[in-house]
């Protein structure tokens, strides 16, 4: 073995990682560092940048509509992630039986999920079009009345988190479909010798059977929620007016419609602390039971 | 038969009320059924829609009234490829997802490496903590630093942004496919004189080659449906599919057919993609939380 092979060797722990190592710090914490001194500069971009402290903050604080992002943000996320999360157990224990054509609807399951978010955001577009859509049609066949969907301010965010479920449900059931899987049969055995109803086999079997991967779904979903963008910018933009304006939405508009760069990244680093505060809480969470 | 004749109606027979527990027992899988083609049909209905609406004429997709069956047509097709140079924005989109995905590998894989063989877990959890940031905090200081240095519509800027969507789910993919590499093996190549890069490269990389497999489709697939730092960081020169297509409605008019074409269009990539390696695909999207 060359000298120079023995000591990579040595270093190996220290140098395998090194380049991805960089990049994270080129690419992602330098940014957010970045982003923590822009938020005490006044700065449109190509215009001069002004020192103005903690001024970004305080005007966050008094802005409505900062307010009104953040309420929309949570509207969204804790409508959104509740009944994904029913609805995906539901679906879980349906699935989690031996039928035909069970390996096809595994990967049917994966389609909305994987399908590009642009593309999805535009087929729901299309169906909640007031007087073309086919979703007002369906409604008018079961005799029901004609929605404006997200054309109407309070029904915008409702109508995302449509979208937003659609999207995701498959996620959290094929989830809990594996770890359905991963419940030891003994244990619904026993259950049914103890004369069991269907009920209580699945609050006290199921249930705790699979609670840690609820919690990791319940985690991943609630943070990917928080900050969903391309859905709602390319269905809504954020309206009508500012009705389905979310945080995210809000800061980008701020940033790239606005060019208010110092403005834009204050918003960002209480979008950040929103969420990593989210994800500690639910990790806590999981931590103390 | 006889024996059901001669019985009083009040008093069912076991062989009765096997029957009608079979019965039972028979609804009850035929409403799961329905239950589970239900499940699917709204799973697909989107799809469906998208289809249709992609190969129905102008005047069948403006119809108050949804047009359900009609001569199909490829007008639309035509229409987006020619007029809209689908073609130019998705040669961008391979580009730069390709060279996210070469760059997300070369640095992900040893990196992978070392968290799964000197169990270096702040790494790991540096990188999962680099998942759940908003992707939109990097994107202020990104624009100013790209604008500054002329980096704007690049492929240069987009290989490098997507490659924070793309590297992350390599390592937390690949981790996992490393732990899973026999020391044995790697042990019996040190005795045989090899050192650690050598049995990197010719001992560990070849057993994992269907992780590597997996991880870059799936890489390959999120960078191509990557949208927001696209949208901010291209130009005319480097414009992926997505943004291209958000740019079509926003200034075109609205063109039902056009847009179900160019819709499916971006997914159908993804779709066969995802067929190839769906056993991944929610590891994947799970940081490696779940074993799909």
């Amino acid at each position: 073995m060359s000298r120079a092979m023995s000591v990579v060797d040595k270093y190996a722990p220290y140098l395998f990682p090194l380049p991805a190592v960089l990049a994270i710090l080129v690419l992602i914490v330098g940014p957010l560092l970045a982003n923590f001194v822009l938020s005490t500069y006044e700065w449109f971009v190509g215009g001069r940048p002004f020192f103005v402290g903690g001024e970004n903050y305080q005007q966050a604080l008094g802005d409505r509509r900062f307010w009104n992002g953040l309420r929309n943000t949570f509207y969204f996320t804790f409508m959104a992630v509740p009944l994904q999360l029913v609805l995906g157990l539901a679906i879980a224990v349906l699935f989690n039986r031996e039928f035909p054509g069970r390996g096809l609807v595994r990967t049917v399951m994966l389609l909305p999920m994987v399908a590009t978010p642009v593309a999805i955001a535009l087929i729901w577009a299309l169906m909640f079009n007031p007087s073309l859509g086919v979703l007002n049609y369906f409604l008018e066949s079961l005799g029901l009345p004609r929605l404006l969907w997200v054309a109407q301010s309070n029904l915008a965010i409702p109508s995302l988190v449509l979208v937003d479920v659609w999207q995701w449900t498959p996620m959290i059931a094929l989830i809990l479909l594996a770890a359905l899987q991963g419940v030891p049969q003994e244990h619904y055995e026993a259950a049914r010798i103890d004369g069991a109803s269907g009920w209580q086999v699945f609050w006290n079997i199921t249930l705790p059977g699979i609670r840690s991967a609820i919690v990791v779904a319940l985690v991943l979903r609630s943070v990917d929620a928080l900050k969903t963008f391309d859905i709602i910018y390319v269905i809504t933009g954020g309206g009508p007016g500012t009705a389905s304006e979310t945080l995210n939405v809000y800061a980008f508009k701020t940033g790239f419609e606005f060019f208010h760069a110092g403005y834009a990244a204050t918003l960002l680093i209480f979008l950040m602390m929103v969420v990593l505060g989210f994800a500690i809480f639910l990790n806590l969470l999981r931590r103390s039971e | 038969v006889s024996q059901r004749v001669a019985r009083p109606a009040a008093a069912p027979s076991p062989a009765e009320e096997r029957a009608r527990a079979q019965r039972m027992r028979r609804l009850q899988s035929l409403g799961i059924a329905l239950l589970i083609v239900l499940v699917l049909i709204v799973m697909l209905f989107p799809f469906y829609w998208m289809i249709l609406t992609s190969f129905r004429s102008q005047v069948d997709n403006i119809s108050p009234r949804p047009v359900w069956f009609f001569m199909p047509t490829l007008e639309n097709y035509q229409n987006v490829i020619q007029r809209n140079n689908f073609l130019e924005f998705t040669w961008n989109s391979l580009v730069i997802a390709t060279l996210s995905t070469g760059f997300g590998l070369v640095l992900g894989l040893p990196a992978a490496y070392s968290i799964a063989r000197f169990k270096q877990d702040g790494l790991a959890l540096a990188i999962l903590i680099a998942r759940l940031t908003p992707f939109i905090t990097y994107l202020v200081p990104w624009y100013i630093a790209f604008r500054t240095l002329g980096l704007l519509d690049t492929y240069t800027a987009l290989t490098l942004t997507h490659l924070i969507v793309g590297m992350p789910l390599i390592i937390w993919i690949m981790i996992s496919f490393f732990e899973g590499v026999p020391r044995d093996l790697e042990e019996a190549a040190f005795v045989d004189g090899a050192s650690r890069l050598g049995t990197f490269f010719r001992v560990v990389l070849p057993l994992s080659a269907p992780g590597i497999v997996a991880a870059s489709i799936l890489a390959f697939i999120f960078s191509w449906n990557q949208f927001l730092f696209s949208l901010v960081l291209s130009g005319p020169n480097t414009r992926p599919v997505p943004v291209a297509v958000f740019n079509f409605i926003s200034y075109g008019q609205i063109d039902f057919g056009g847009l179900g074409a160019a819709a499916v269009l971006i997914t159908l990539p993804v779709i066969i993609l995802t067929l190839i390696i769906q056993r991944y695909i929610i590891s994947g999207l799970t940081m490696g939380a779940v074993k799909g």
